[in-house]
């Protein structure tokens, strides 16, 4: 077994007679091929070939390939290549390999690069039309969604609701204080140790008390929960989606927006603005911690400070903001979900971009409402 | 080692697989020889599929020997059990495609992880494989997902074949097949078996695939071999469950049908 494999060459005239010898398997394929490549001038030269195949000793489809391709070059242009002496063992696999590769599909035509980057660019844009329709009908199907519930309460799928408040809600509310949390004591130490060449430390308070509550705490935590729930959702619903669950659901007569997709986002529309709130509070206690051991300033003074910074008006806006972007996560994670395909690969690159673009919506919408309060002067 | 002495494939002894306080399978013994095609059945749940997940090294086992080409393989799955890998061509109930890379791809990835071979012959190779298996050269740049069940069993039939194992494990091959492609299927091992001399482990329930391709086939019950033999003496046993089985009225009609 050990041997190597061999290939004998005797040309006589214009015949030649090659005896291929050894082992003709995949583990010598390297041999295989200088072997196959060394006698291809002689096998073009010849006019009749002849293949004797009783030194073979073993052999596999890739050495009966090697041989029948050899085979296949003799016998092109009208002149002739046989086999003699394949034993009654290999005899089958010869005859399954001699069908094989008898039609080779046409290779795609290679395009134009620039064609293909301008293929690219129209099919990105008429995709992003698509997702706007897509956004658009998933916020019609959740609108008549909840006018059904609102002209038959009980038809609430309530027991579903509460789940996902749970998971959502309540399951997030430690690692979204912790982050809030360090970001307001990292905005609080930057103040101070800027504003302190000025000797404007006491406006840090101000800074970290309007910032907070006006754009980074709803932020953070709408950032956070896209990353968190949203991922989730899209997941959920894609291999829901993949093992046709959706698709049964339908056959049953019920909506799959009533049934999953509305009690989804509407725990997001409800935990959120909460989440928000209990951030905000993180923030401003971290805040308030490096104000203390940082800035020197005790918490009745920053708990004065921040009277005066900042007004209820700063909150509204900041929660004001927080059911909207809920709202959009919730769409694009929905339905992102239901745009995954059979593959699992498709189930990931859908779960990426639900993040993605979800993260990318909730900032877009808090620079329009940036612009939507100023201009009604809150 | 005399390769023409080796009368079994595959040697089983022995073998306690269990998983937390519930044993599938209990001091099973099994042995099958080079060149046949044993059909495995048993009830569902009844541990046909643990049984090969173990042969092949995807379970670990409490004790017992298990025996390929005369290696031992080792009692939980490493190193040594997945060098194993060239003595065997798995299909799994599912086909188990990778589904990022197409028909082509996945039936390469065992060539081009552990053969040195040329892009040209490696594609000439997974082309050869799928004729075999009766696909056309079209469908090679297909992805899996867009393929149909029987379609999928071919391509991970041709991807279990890559290598030219010596033994083919076959997880449920004709399940959810239409009758024809079973029988299709079926034709297809039993001519491959014979072309390329494999060695064919089957679990199945198909009684069609146990009457026409099996050379022997074994019941499993109770966590043990209960009744190995040609299809004839399995339908003389007189094990109760060998019985239900196989003279059950689904399986009377069927047998009835097909005389």
């Amino acid at each position: 077994m050990n041997s190597e494999p061999l290939l004998l060459a005797t040309p006589t005239g214009d015949a030649l007679k090659l005896r291929p010898e050894g082992p003709w398997t995949a583990a010598n394929v390297a041999t295989l091929e200088t072997l196959s490549r060394s006698v291809g001038a002689e096998v073009d030269r010849s006019r009749i070939v002849t293949l004797d195949m009783s030194g073979v000793s073993a052999l596999d489809t890739l050495g009966a390939w090697e041989l029948e391709k050899l085979s296949r070059r003799a016998a092109s242009s009208g002149r002739s290549a046989e086999f003699v002496g394949v034993s009654d063992h290999f005899s089958g696999l010869m005859e399954e390999v001699r069908q094989v590769n008898r039609h080779t599909p046409a290779r795609a035509a290679a395009t134009n690069p620039v064609l293909l980057r301008l293929n690219d660019l129209g099919k990105a844009t008429i995709g992003a039309r698509e997702d706007i329709t897509i956004f658009l009908q998933m916020l019609g199907a959740l609108f008549m969604a909840v006018i059904g519930v609102l002209r038959r309460p009980r038809s609430l799928r309530l027991t579903s609701l509460v789940y996902q408040l749970y998971r959502i809600g309540w399951q997030a509310i430690p690692i979204i204080v912790l982050i809030t949390f360090l970001i307001g004591a990292i905005i609080a130490q930057q103040g101070f140790f800027h504003f302190r060449r000025f000797g404007a430390e006491s406006y840090t308070v101000d800074m970290v008390g309007i910032l907070v509550l006006r754009e980074l705490g709803v932020l953070i935590v709408a950032i956070m929960v896209a990353g968190r729930s949203g991922s989730a959702y899209t997941a959920e619903l894609g291999s829901m989606k993949m093992r046709e669950e959706i698709d049964a659901l339908s056959t049953m007569g019920l909506d799959p927006v009533d049934v999953l997709i509305l009690p989804r986002v509407a725990a997001l529309v409800i935990a959120l603005p909460i989440l928000a709130f209990i951030g905000s509070i993180a923030a401003l206690y971290g805040g308030g911690l490096v104000a203390q051991f940082y800035g020197d300033m005790g918490p009745a003074i920053y708990i004065a400070r921040l009277h005066e910074a900042i007004s209820v008006t700063h909150f509204e806006v900041g929660i004001l903001k927080a059911p909207f972007m809920a709202l959009v996560i919730g769409i694009v994670a929905c339905s992102e979900g239901l745009r995954v395909k059979g593959s699992a690969e498709s189930l990931g690159r859908q779960t990426t971009t639900s993040v993605v673009k979800s993260i990318f919506l909730v900032i877009v919408l808090d620079g329009l409402f940036a612009i939507f309060f100023a201009s009604i002067g809150m | 080692m005399d390769e023409s002495q080796q009368e079994f494939a595959i040697r089983v002894r022995d073998l306690v697989v269990g998983f937390g306080r519930q044993t599938v399978l209990d001091h099973l013994s099994l042995d099958v020889r080079r060149g046949e095609i044993l059909g495995l059945v048993g009830a569902s749940g009844g541990g046909k599929s643990v049984l090969m997940r173990t042969v092949i090294g995807l379970i670990p086992r409490r004790s017992g020997t298990i025996e390929v080409m005369g290696q031992p393989i080792g009692g939980t799955p490493d190193r040594g059990t997945l060098g194993a890998a060239m003595t065997w061509g798995i299909l799994f109930q599912q086909g188990a495609l990778f589904s990022s890379l197409t028909v082509r791809q996945n039936v390469q990835f065992p060539l081009r992880e552990n053969l040195l071979l040329s892009q040209e012959l490696m594609d000439e190779i997974a082309i050869a494989k799928l004729e075999m298996v009766g696909l056309r050269a079209q469908e090679a740049d297909k992805y899996p997902a867009e393929l149909s069940g029987g379609m999928t069993k071919r391509v991970a039939l041709a991807r279990a074949l890559a290598l030219d194992p010596p033994i083919l494990f076959l997880d449920e091959p004709t399940s959810g097949l239409d009758p024809i492609a079973a029988g299709d299927f079926d034709a297809l091992i039993g001519t491959l078996q014979k072309t390329l001399g494999l060695t064919v482990f089957m679990v199945t329930h198909d009684l069609a695939s146990l009457t026409t391709v099996c050379d022997r086939v074994a019941a499993l019950a109770d966590g043990r071999i209960v009744a190995i033999g040609p299809m004839r003496e399995l339908l003389q046993s007189e094990h109760p469950w060998v019985r239900a089985y196989f003279h059950g009225k689904r399986s009377q009609m069927l047998q009835h049908e097909m005389r």
